[in-house]
Formats: structure tokens, sequence, C-alpha cells
């Protein structure tokens, strides 16, 4: 536990990050990251481009680890437990920490069988058909696909892709799901749905949602961590955590100058 | 040259302010100029592809009858046929499938999906690139060597076995090589989708990548084979050009195959041996023609359900 007054302490933590550093090779790429997100809580990073946001996230389910060179130095815990400590097995992390891309990538397979790989492989035992029908549903798709459960995940459009990209993760009933700008390739109709879709989802999930958009992070997060990047001596920007706090005081009344620089829009 | 333009937009400009030169014509005679160019490639290739069938065909279509293909080979040419021939390519040809295929696209499953990044692999890697482009008489001597005499008792010598082997060892790189470039077709998101729902690697290979570069392997696959068909420097070596009148009885019977017998009827003086010839290339290239067909019948399956 991080006992940093200045960190929203609100419900059990979900995952915390305790002195996370990353590197890719020999290159530092995010420094001295501190964060706790609460159980059922939407938790939004926002930042400029290249600050880590992307890296911190993989850090939570692992995937960097299929990163030729990324290291990871430091204490992620999800549920109290090290997610680095030796003997955790980042198969099985990744059922409980599911994941969502910025770019929709459904499995060229039908829709029904985009939901059933993830169940199937994770030893599901009980009904496909209600699975695949309930896990749609959760992620507001059902009535769109219904009749097509047997055509290709492919034939979506772009806003549906994404949402069958969700529905197939919450399929594997995961306990957090972090979305790498979700939105980014959707128009505004299908971005909305999905953040109506994430307002929903918190009941029961934990989300962790890196964006772009501003409005997006207000409108969706009850907590955004802002970071930012600084370039070293020899040309490397390194990032780091600049202020982490409820959504509210980020936009409103944020503690940092640069962060209040951030999110009205002049910054750089 | 001078070209009317109807589509002048003029310009907002003073014109000495431009700093481009347009220039359209110049761009389209270099157009042209390139498009030619390639023109007479692909008509050279076609002419010389041409003449080649036609004076193929035109020697050997009148030998070719049932008799040709059901008959021996025999010192008359009138009589002579590739039974043998065709039977013995038939068996070897299944023996280097049967071989080559479950190696070279495990190996290159292994090297590109399981195996890190490190100077063994590097190393494995530099050397298949260049068993590719070993001469084939090379791999000959080193079937000679190790099928033909040291796994005599398991390979019976100089036979189908040790022919498939030799054969199944030469186009093992360029099956490596081409399931490597199909899996790396497959784009890693996918991979990373699979992974992020807590598959293991092998499940990720199985059910999402290796579906979607079957087609691109049975293309690199089939073109290895057709290699392997007619390539006879390499059964020479290792002593298959014997006077063969006989069906193969199983895997460790001696055996001839067609691009041998072919290359045995036109080493003859007499112009008939050579007719026969001629009708032997016409065989070997439907039998060619049927293996690529398969692979294109293969794929277009896969690939249809792969969507
Ligand atoms: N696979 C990688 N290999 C090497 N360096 C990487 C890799 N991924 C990211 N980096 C580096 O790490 C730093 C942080 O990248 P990251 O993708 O986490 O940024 P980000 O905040 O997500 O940016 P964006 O908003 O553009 O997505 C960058 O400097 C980037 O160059
Ligand atoms: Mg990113």
């Amino acid at each position: 536990m991080i006992s940093n007054s200045s960190h929203p302490v609100t419900t059990q933590a979900a995952l915390t990050a305790e002195d996370v550093n990353v590197y890719y090779g020999s290159n530092l790429a995010v420094r001295n990251v501190f964060l706790e997100i609460p159980k059922n809580r939407v938790v939004a990073f926002i930042g400029p481009s290249g600050c880590g946001k992307s890296t911190i996230l993989r850090c939570f389910n692992r995937m960097n680890d299929l990163i030729p060179g990324a290291r990871v130095e430091g204490k992620i815990t999800f549920k109290g437990q090290n997610l680095y400590a030796k003997g955790i097995d980042p198969v099985e992390t990744r059922r409980y920490i599911g994941m969502v891309f910025q770019k929709p990538n459904p499995f060229p397979k039908t829709i029904y069988e985009n939901i059933a790989f993830g169940a199937r492989i994770n030893g599901y035992q009980g009904n496909m058909d209600e699975l695949v029908e309930r896990s749609l549903r959760g992620a507001a798709l059902w009535d769109e696909v219904k009749d097509k459960l047997k055509g290709s995940g492919l034939a979506l459009s772009g806003g549906q892709q994404q949402r069958l990209c969700i529905a197939r993760a919450i399929a594997v009933e995961p306990e957090v799901i972090l979305m790498d700008e979700p939105c980014s390739a959707l128009d505004p109709i299908s971005t909305l749905r999905v953040e109506e879709l994430i307002h929903e989802l918190k009941q029961q999930y934990t989300i962790v949602i890196v964006t772009h958009n501003m409005q997006q992070a207000s409108r969706v997060s009850d907590l955004t961590a802002f970071y930012n990047a600084e370039a070293t001596e020899t040309g490397n920007k390194i990032g780091y955590l600049v202020e982490y706090d409820q959504t509210q005081t980020i936009f409103h009344n944020p503690t940092e100058k640069a962060t209040q620089e951030y999110v009205s829009g002049r910054f750089g | 040259m001078t070209i009317d333009n109807p589509q002048n937009f003029g310009s907002d400009r003073p014109s000495e302010a431009s700093n481009f030169n347009i220039n359209l014509a110049g761009r389209y005679k270099l157009d042209r100029i390139f498009e030619s160019l390639t023109w007479i490639a692909v008509a050279i290739a076609l002419l010389v592809l041409a003449t080649l069938i036609i004076d193929v065909l035109a020697d050997g279509l009148p030998r070719l009858s049932w008799d040709f293909l059901n008959n021996f080979p025999s010192r008359k040419p009138e009589q002579a046929g590739l039974k043998s021939a065709l039977f013995g390519t038939i068996w070897v040809m299944s023996v280097v499938a049967a071989v080559s295929f479950p190696l070279g696209v495990g190996a290159g499953i292994f090297l590109e999906e399981f195996a890190g990044d490190n100077w063994l692999t590097r190393i494995i890697e530099i050397n298949i690139n260049n068993l590719a482009g070993v001469p084939s008489i090379i791999y000959g001597l080193l079937g000679l060597q190790v099928f033909v005499r040291y796994m005599e008792p398991l390979t019976g010598g100089r036979s189908i076995l040790s022919g498939g082997f030799t054969l199944a060892l030469l186009i093992l790189p360029i099956i490596i090589v081409s399931t490597r470039e199909a899996l790396r077709a497959v784009p890693d998101s996918l991979r990373l989708a699979g992974f992020a729902l807590g598959a293991n690697r092998w499940q990720v290979v199985r059910e999402h990548v290796f579906p979607l570069a079957i087609p691109g392997i049975l293309t690199g696959t089939i073109l290895a084979l057709s290699r392997a068909i007619g390539d006879t420097a390499p059964l020479i070596t290792i002593g298959a050009l014997t006077f063969i009148s006989f069906l193969p009885e199983g895997l460790q019977s001696p055996f001839t195959v067609l691009p041998i017998q072919v290359f045995n009827w036109v080493s003859r003086p007499q112009r008939e041996f050579h007719d026969n010839a001629a009708a032997g290339i016409i065989v070997l290239m439907v039998v060619l023609l049927l293996m690529n067909a398969t692979a294109v019948f293969l794929r277009n399956r896969f690939q249809k359900k792969a969507s």
C-alpha cells in the first residue's frame, strides 16, 4: 500500500504500481511510477504522446513480456500479489486482467468464435451459447449481431468490432480491463456507445483507459493520472507520472502547473 | 511537346515566385518508357517459354500414348516407356513431401514463433538461408554418404528412401524460409489479442496464426516440391541412374524417376530416343501442373475457411 496522502484511497485497491521503471533495451522509458487503482473505478491515463501511458498499461497484464528487450523494475500488485514475483504465470494473469487495443483486432473468424475462443482455452465448463449471448449483451452488441453470430467478425463496422473486442475480453470474466485508446479509431457515435458501455462495465470491473481525448477522460473516469515526459541530456525522453487524483480535481483544480496547462489545451 | 491543357487552373501567384516545375509531359514520357520496358520483359519471358513448349510438344506429342506410359524402358525406342520412372517419381515425391513438410513447417514455426532472438537462433537462421543456396549436387554427395552408406540397413542403399530423404534435405531450407515468411505476414495484433485473453503461445499459433499462414506455407511448399521433382543431380549422385524395368515394391526398392529417364534418353544417339525424351518432359510437366493445381485447390479451401 502506498501511504501517500495525496493519493485518493477510497476503496480496496485492485492494482498498484510501486516505484515502477520500464526499460526498452538500455533506454529508460518510464520512471518511478507510484499508482493505486481502486476496485470498480475507471481510471484514465492522459498525457502527451510518448510519455509511457501504454507502457505502464502493459505492465499490468505483463504484455511487456512479449516485447523483446522490455524490462520492468519495481513492484506491480494485483489484489496484493506481486505480478512480477517468481512463479507468477503471465498467461494466468492475463485471464484476470484483460485488454482492449487501440485498433479493433477481432480474430478473422465468426463472431461466435471470437467470443468462445477465450472461454474455451481457459477451460470454460458452462453453456457456451449462453456465455456468448451474455458477453455480447454485456458489450451492448447483442441486438446488432444476434442474427449473424456465424458471420465473420471482420464484417462488422469499426465501432462494432471494438465492442466485439470488449465482449471478447469480458467473456473470460476478468476483474480488470485495460483499454489503450479504445475509441481512437471510432466515429463520435461509436465512441459514445463505448463510453456508455464503460459506465456500465464499471459496476463489475475495474477499468484503466488510456485516452488522448480530454472530454472522454472527464466523462468516463473517476480518477485521472497525468503523465509527462522530460528529455535527458542524451536526447532520450523519459516518462513519469506527474499527478494522480480525482478526475474532478485534475481537470478543475490540479496541483501541478503542467497538468493545468495540459488539460486546458495550452501545452508545450 | 505542347499539350493543350484544358484544365488550366491559372495561378494566383506571380509565376516567378513558383518553385514548381510541373513538367507533366516529361513525367508521362518516363511512365511510358518504363511501361514498355516491363512489357518487353514479359514478352521475352513468354516467348522463350512458348518456344520451349511448342518444341517439346511437336517432338513429343506423337510419341505420347497409353503404351508409352505403361511400358518399361527398353533398348528399342518405339517400345520404351516410362512406367517405372513415373511410379518412381510418385513414390519418391511422396517420401519427400511426408518428410519435408512436417519438418520444414515445424522448424519454421519454432524459429518464428517460439525461439527467442539470441545468437543461437541467429546462427541457425544464417545457416538455413545459406543452405537454400547450396548446389543440389552437394546434397547428393551428402545423401550418398549418409543415407546410402551409413544408413544402408534402414534405407536399403540406393533406394526410394535414400532418394526421398536427399531431396527432402534439399528443399527443407526453402520450406522453412517460406513458412517463416508466411507466419511473419500474420499481423501481430492477432497474436496480442490471443495473449491478452490468457492464451499461451501454442494456442495462439494453432488457432490464429497458423490457419492464416497455411495458404502461404502451401505455396512455398509446392514451389519447393516442384524443385525437387525436377532435380536430377542429387539422385544421379546417389546412384539412381540405372536401368529399372520393374515397379518399386517398397521404400527400400531401387528406383528411377522421370527427369533421370529423360536424361537417359537424351544422352542416347538415336533420334527416336530424343522424341521419347520430349514425351517424357510432357509427362513431367503434366505431373507438375497436377501438383500445383492440388496446391491451389487446397490453398483456396483454407483461405475460404480462414475468412
Ligand atoms: N516496443 C517498444 N520498443 C522500444 N521502445 C518503445 C516500445 N514501445 C514504446 N517505446 C518507447 O517508450 C516510450 C513510451 O512509449 P508509449 O508507447 O508507452 O507512449 P504513450 O504514452 O502510449 O504514447 P502514445 O500516446 O503516442 O500512445 C516512447 O519513447 C517509445 O519510443
Ligand atoms: Mg500509447
